[in-house]
């Protein structure tokens, strides 16, 4: 590869997202911004080799796109009063790129506020962070999600068209709804990485493969909120999550539980820099769901060096996260930890608080239900709740798990 | 809004339900999913099938039907069963569809009944 075309490639890597977030946040069409970058990544394929790298290979590409981005307003009916407006915005680009003195703004976290806004679809704002943010295609995203690549472009592409026609604002938002905005950008980050925490049996995120980009997308949101607790404590939770990969599976690719889990499998390195995130955020003294999350593994993570775990402590945290965030994956687990701590009919008691309808195909609930009717003496209720838990799996390992189990 | 789960299977899996040892493997993991579906109340119906060797082909020629025996089409999956479901939406039908226990050679494919027309 030619030093020009390493250049592209470093630029496409490095201040990809940066462009983009600066781009759509003048034009507010993300569609076109996207568009305008790649024309301009191409053109920089065509004259860098030919005229040299330039000094500042942002400012050319930022110049770039911004002239195809007016080009395409010129040329697309774009409405009559937007179109001054675009132009101002985009002339404010104009001025920031010709000045040599300072580097553009960083309107990432903007973007990450737009892809999460309550009037975009929740299902559609993961997908829409890992493509804007990262950089991933649909294709990719497509497969991690479990639906076609065409159906997959078409959700991005309405999700665009909506961002640009309802004028999303691209702004961080006021003080009263920054917690609750800030709330779905996480829940958004945390659903790339997978339901971890919801799987009582062992933490086994269902959607593999994202959790590197996961992992990315929240170590970005630490660096653009370096004051908000929150983000530690989702980071941390990754981690923890992410240090059990290798113990997650047997050599035979068999589950095995968290309890089971041969601790020397663990990274210890992710651990530890889980605990210093967490840390970290509790000395900032606001403590709220993900922290709570992360606290509940990080007791977990102590059982590689103590030999046992704390299910006492587990069942505390698991108390106050039900308090905060009432959710069917937070009161299973705290069923599950109050069954560890004191006694299978204590911790049946809370489950059989839960309300019926919301356990009609939660896997966890009936794998969990199996494990305490067994433990109670209830064979015969115990084998149904098996049963059910089998019928309800998506993962072969795990249906194999309980299957060994039924035997 | 009903789904048909359609499953389909290579010759491998058709021949292992013969083989006495291997039907438990190959059917428990089914009727726990068959009894999740009628438990969370989505399950309209379904069957498994006979193996393709003991299909009877009609093809319509004409005038009538030419009736032949043997497998529909040389197709490497087959048939093998049909579950229709009652789901608010594709999302869920793909839920369900996902949880179909796996088996290497196994394919489903998840398609939305037509809905008659109304007169």
């Amino acid at each position: 590869m030619s030093e020009a075309a390493r250049a592209v490639e470093r630029a496409a890597r490095d201040s990809r997202a940066r462009l983009l977030a600066f781009l759509a946040a003048r034009s507010h069409d993300v569609a076109a911004a996207e568009d305008a970058l790649s024309d301009a990544f191409r053109a920089a394929l065509e004259s860098w080799p030919r005229d040299g790298v330039p000094d500042k290979p942002e400012a050319w590409l930022l110049t770039a796109a911004r002239r195809r981005l007016i080009d395409a307003a010129r040329h697309a009916r774009v409405h009559a009063q937007v179109k001054p407006e675009l132009m101002a915005a985009l002339d404010d680009a104009q001025v920031i790129t010709s000045d040599h003195e300072h580097e553009f703004p960083d309107e990432r976290l903007k973007l990450l506020f737009v892809c999460a806004h309550p009037a975009i679809d929740a299902a559609a704002r993961t997908p829409l962070m890992l493509q804007t943010v990262l950089g991933l295609d649909a294709a990719r995203i497509a497969s991690a999600f479990l639906v076609k690549p065409s159906a997959m472009g078409q959700r991005l592409s309405r999700v665009k068209t909506k961002i640009r026609d309802a004028g999303i604002a691209f702004e961080i938002p006021h003080e009263a709804e920054l917690a609750e905005r800030l709330d779905a950008v996480l829940e958004a980050i945390y659903a790339a990485y997978g339901s971890g925490w919801d799987d009582v049996a062992g933490a086994d995120p269902r959607r593999k493969g994202l959790a590197v980009e996961a992992l990315e997308l929240g170590a970005l949101l630490m660096r653009l909120l370096p004051e908000e607790p929150e983000a530690l404590g989702l980071s941390a939770l990754m981690l923890y999550c992410e240090s059990r990969r290798n113990a997650r599976r047997g050599p035979d690719g068999e589950y095995v539980p968290l309890s089971e889990q041969d601790v020397t499998l663990w990274s210890q390195p992710m651990i530890e820099q889980a605990e210093r995130l967490l840390r970290k955020a509790e000395r900032m003294g606001r403590l709220d769901r993900f922290q709570l999350e992360a606290a509940i593994q990080s007791v977990h993570a102590q059982r590689a060096h103590t030999g046992n775990t704390d299910w006492e402590s587990i069942a505390l945290l698991y108390e106050g996260l039900v308090r905060i965030a009432p959710t069917i994956g937070a009161r299973v687990g705290r069923a599950a930890a109050v069954a560890q701590a004191r006694d299978p009919q204590t911790g049946w008691a809370l489950l059989q608080q839960i309300p019926e309808q919301a356990l009609i195909s939660y896997q966890p609930y009936w794998a969990l239900a199996a494990h305490l009717l067994d433990r109670m003496g209830r064979g015969d209720e115990a084998h149904a709740a098996r049963e059910r838990a089998i019928g309800l799996c998506e993962d072969a390992a795990m249906r194999a798990y309980l299957i060994r189990q039924q035997d | 809004m009903n789904f048909s789960i359609l499953i389909h299977e290579t010759a491998e899996v058709f021949a292992r339900r013969d083989e006495p040892a291997q039907r438990p493997v190959l059917y428990a993991p089914i009727g726990a999913y068959l009894q999740a579906l009628r438990d969370a109340g989505v399950f309209v119906g379904g069957a498994g099938l006979e193996g393709p060797a003991t299909a009877t082909v009609l093809s319509a020629n004409g005038t009538g039907w030419k009736v032949q025996d043997g497998p529909f089409a040389d197709a490497k999956e087959q048939l093998a069963g049909i579950i229709i479901i009652d789901v608010p939406d594709r999302e869920r039908a793909l839920e369900w569809a996902r949880r179909f226990p796996t088996q290497p050679g196994r394919k489903i494919e998840l398609r939305a009944n037509l809905i008659p027309p109304s007169e």
